[in-house]
């Protein structure tokens, strides 16, 4: 009549892993809703310099990138140690930015153009005179809104 | 499956990027027509300051060599001008829509840099300015709206971006360090 007899030993269950996946997955969702892909491969060591009073840029999708700096150690035995212009994934010089801005806009539609941001993305200790030229070429094209690419740190 | 999607995750978190796209927001002057000539805009030289960077980074406003750190409030006693001096900016009378009429400032901050000047000490001064004018109007909004601009909504900002304007010119690129030859 021993309904309520202990049946041998007992033993803790182990933990169910069949959320396992469903976990994981939600991970894998959220970084590829929030990253954004590498798209170009960096050429140029740039080193932003830093700055307390940055504003966030508002549209991704219609800026253009140009990187100013020293070749990666890779391309130094090609193109030496002066500052170089990097645009999309090649060296360029002054003259390309032209063609560069020009596709660039063709790219986007018509009502978008007049918001094309240009982010320069200089090394801290790029000389001014090679970013000077690239702001007088900017103007030449008429891409005049630009942003200085740096990064936040605190003010002193 | 797990394993399958940690492998995608671990593949994702490889290639992607996460770095903020943040920076300096300036807009370039319009290119004048190459038939046209450079005419000096006809600014009084009381309502305009220059703030000169050589390539040895010494910096150089309003008349006197300055440490980066005096430079914040130097250009904030500028752009207010708070005893009416003869020499520092004029103000004008301005309406604006939705506040009334306002004192404006109409002082102008002329940015000049030499080709050897550093990137980032160019960045440091660009910064400096833009900070003397977001702490005035922090100011301006805290006497008039008791907030702080960035609590502001979106149409009291624009009075305040009309009260306190952000006047600075990028000149032409000119040799600021004179050379002996």
């Amino acid at each position: 009549m021993s309904k309520f007899v202990d049946k041998g030993k007992k033993e803790t269950p182990g933990i169910s892993t069949a959320s396992l996946p469903d976990i994981v997955f939600m991970i894998l969702m959220f970084f590829m809703v929030s990253v954004s892909m590498r798209q170009t491969e960096r050429k140029v060591m740039v080193s932003l310099p830093g700055a307390s009073e940055v504003a966030k840029l508002e549209r991704k999708d219609l800026t253009s990138y140009i990187y100013i700096g020293t070749p990666t150690l890779q391309y130094q035995d090609l193109y030496g140690t002066e500052s170089q212009i990097q645009l999309n994934n090649a060296f360029r010089s002054i003259e390309d930015i032209r063609d560069f801005i020009a596709s660039e806009r063709e790219s986007m539609s018509e009502a978008d153009r007049p918001l094309m941001t240009v982010s320069i993305k200089a090394d801290e200790d790029t000389r001014m005179g090679i970013i000077t030229d690239v702001k007088q070429e900017l103007r030449r094209c008429s891409a005049l809104r630009i942003m200085y690419g740096a990064r936040k740190v605190n003010a002193h | 499956m797990a394993d399958i999607s940690f492998l995608m995750l671990i593949f994702f978190l490889m290639v992607s990027t996460m770095d903020k796209e943040e920076g300096i927001s300036r807009r370039l002057p319009v290119m004048p027509p190459p038939d046209m000539k450079v005419e000096d805009q006809k600014v009084n030289r009381r309502n305009i300051i220059q703030v000169k960077v050589n390539a040895q980074d010494r910096l150089f406003a309003g008349n006197e060599i300055l440490d980066i750190t005096q430079l914040k409030n130097k250009i904030k006693e500028f752009m207010t001008n708070p005893q009416n001096d003869p020499n520092l900016p004029d103000k004008e009378m301005i309406f604006i829509e939705g506040y009334g009429d306002c004192l404006v400032s109409k002082g102008v901050i002329s940015l000049q840099n030499d080709r050897g000047t550093s990137y980032s000490k160019y960045i440091e001064v660009q910064n400096e300015l833009i900070r003397a004018v977001n702490e005035l109007r922090d100011e301006w909004s805290i006497a008039n709206y008791g907030k702080r601009y960035s609590r502001l909504n979106e149409d009291q900002q624009n009075i305040v971006r009309k009260a306190v304007p952000q006047n600075i010119s990028e000149a032409e690129p000119k040799d600021v360090t004179k050379r002996r030859r």
